[in-house]
């Protein structure tokens, strides 16, 4: 447990009035030539559609705003008309990169509702595709940052890795990305077999290859002059602005809900959540390099452990019949008939979940009447919130640690805007 | 943990494990400060908003539950039409607080809940939390509540000129109603 760490700057460095908003100081607006310049929406370096409406006085931003929405589709209102079942797939299409914690999130919310328990199996694969899928994203996180200051090799390095996280994600479920695996209750299938060693495999590797990123970055002095000392973020206005995951650990606060609030198996398998007290750029950065490390070692446990059994819950009302079972029960055939037409129904009531994203932590709010349908699906994105933090990490910095910063700061703009 | 000093609080109810408060509107800035400094919940998670227009208007058929979860050996629990209880206003309010605290036992999760009509303003909570700015910058947006008090409450995720707020239940989902060929 980490006791309360020295303040990186004394006082808050959130402006006021707006928390969000950097404003051009009054003699600064009157006195010097500030020009206004629009960074995106469509920009290579803004992780996305992100706009970014910055005041510069020579290199100095002096004044910065951020606007979203360009990639707004409307979730939340489309996963009101959709049945419980057929709305799982668009939790996992808003953070497109971590898209099984989205899929989690909305699935334990559900189950949570439901009152419905999940075999051990299943725990454990959950466990190990979370994992996975947080080496994943912060293999892109890695590889798009660091070309964004320009490193272009660990782009290639990191996506050599990702590719095979893919295919072990294509070798259970059947797709790359978006994979529609977690069903209310359980797994969608089982677990084919080849995956395991293919899993050990990876896990042999990646170490090594995390080494090779390091050796790239960790120690390379212009790596270390764009990111040391560049955007820093105290510990309390992390708390104040909400932020969470590898950002907050940056800022020297021991939080993550694995181990806060442990859900799934992270209970029983053994890593360490590195956490650093500078706040800066390069702080995130080793952050997400020491996660991951801590992922393979993750997955190596859950691979060991892996219990036999179930994959799904045997509970009928909710989950399908074994398709044999079709061919002689008639209380399957009318089962299997009334969860792919109506589909089943929710009790009544709300709840809030909430996982450990790559991100932070990503919520999902939910609000049932008892029916087919959900009556408000609600998800709170980290990435939302890591903008709010733009204006406070940037200080009075120049453009080219505006980069650095909003790489840092790990947004995707699918959960941004939703 | 004890709620009810938490001033401004009407009602606590506790369902799937979860506190959520009922606070008075004219008092949440009362109830978020002591919540905040006095219980140590400094973390806002989730600011949003539901509406309720319609509820409980088409009774639902199904497995329906309790708080304390469904319970398929109850006889008259299954396949009933059933009403949902109606809510006292359109609208409710939800701040999800968090205490994030490694060291700290008890309770970490707490939900506050106001209730407003169409056309009731919220305080803002921007001064307790900032994070709540971009929050509360989309339940405008969205949902079409007006926080007093926030420095900067213009749309977010629509466009600046755009009419209506989405995520309202008497907002349409889109689309274009189809035309049958026979049909002038």
């Amino acid at each position: 447990m980490n006791p309360a760490p020295a303040p990186i700057y004394p006082g808050t460095r959130i402006p006021s009035p707006v928390p969000t908003m950097l404003q051009v100081p009054e003699e600064l607006a009157r006195e010097a030539d500030i020009l206004e310049v629009n960074f995106g929406p469509n920009h290579p370096s803004t992780h996305g559609v992100l706009r970014l409406v910055v005041q510069l006085d020579g290199e100095t931003v002096i004044g910065l705003k951020a606007i979203i929405g360009y990639l707004h589709t409307g979730f939340e209102k489309s996963m009101e008309h959709k049945t419980w079942w057929k709305g799982i797939p668009y939790a996992p299409r808003m953070d497109y990169v971590a898209f099984q914690a989205n899929e989690l999130a909305f699935v334990m919310a559900v189950e949570k509702l439901l009152g419905i328990e999940q075999p051990p199996k299943s725990v454990w694969m959950r466990t190990l595709l979370l994992e996975l899928n947080r080496i994943h994203s912060h293999l892109v996180w890695l590889g798009t940052s660091a070309l964004e200051l320009g490193a272009i090799s660990p782009f290639w390095y990191a996506f050599r890795e990702r590719d095979r996280v893919l295919d072990l994600f294509e070798l259970v479920t059947g797709v790359r990305m978006h994979t529609r695996y977690f069903q209310v209750g359980g797994l969608a299938e089982d677990i084919p077999r080849g995956f395991f060693s293919q899993c050990r495999e990876f896990c042999e590797v990646m170490p090594g290859a995390i080494d090779q990123y390091e050796a790239m970055l960790t120690e390379n002095p212009i790596w270390l002059s764009r990111t040391k000392g560049v955007g820093l973020l105290s510990a309390e206005d992390a708390i104040a602005l909400g932020q969470s995951g590898p950002v907050l650990r940056a800022s020297g606060v021991s939080w993550d809900l694995r181990k806060a609030e442990p859900y799934l198996a992270y209970g029983d398998v053994d890593f360490d959540i590195p956490v650093r007290e500078n706040g800066d750029v390069w702080d995130r950065y080793k952050i997400h390099m020491d996660e991951m490390r801590e992922s393979v070692r993750i997955v190596e446990q859950t691979l060991e452990g892996m219990p036999p059994g179930p994959w799904i819950a045997d509970d009928r009302k909710v989950v399908l019949p074994p398709r044999e079972e079709l061919h002689t029960s008639m209380e399957s055939l009318i089962h299997h008939f009334k969860l792919v037409t109506e589909g089943y129904t929710v009790p009544e009531g709300e709840v809030y979940v909430a996982v450990e994203s790559p991100r932070g932590e990503f919520g999902c709010y939910v609000c049932s009447d008892g029916g087919p349908r959900p009556w408000r699906v609600r998800f709170r994105a980290p990435s939302f919130v890591a903008l709010e933090a733009t204006a406070t990490c940037m200080g009075h910095a120049l453009v080219a640690d505006m980069i650095a910063v909003v790489g840092s700061l790990d947004t995707v703009m699918g959960e941004v805007d939703r | 943990m004890i709620y009810e000093v938490v001033p401004g609080v009407v009602e606590t109810k506790e369902a799937y494990g979860e506190t959520t408060l009922v606070v008075d509107p004219a008092r949440l800035i009362d109830a978020c400060l002591y919540l905040r400094d006095a219980l140590g919940f400094n973390f806002l998670a989730d600011l949003s908003s539901v509406d309720y227009l319609g509820w409980g208007e088409e009774p639902v058929a199904g497995y329906w539950g309790s708080a304390s979860g469904r319970d398929l050996n109850a006889p008259g629990t299954w396949a009933l039409p059933r009403t949902p209880e109606p809510k006292p206003k359109r609208f409710a309010v939800n701040y999800h607080l968090l205490r994030v605290d490694p060291s700290a036992r008890g309770a970490r999760r707490v939900r506050v809940q106001i209730w407003l009509d169409d056309g009731e303003a919220a305080q803002s909570v921007v001064p307790v939390w900032p994070t709540a700015d971009w929050h509360e910058r989309e339940v405008w947006d969205l949902m079409g509540i007006r926080f007093e008090g926030h420095p900067n409450l213009v749309r977010i995720i629509m466009e600046d000129d755009w009419e209506g707020h989405p995520l309202r239940k008497d907002y349409p989902i889109g689309g274009e109603p189809v035309r049958f060929s026979e049909e002038r």
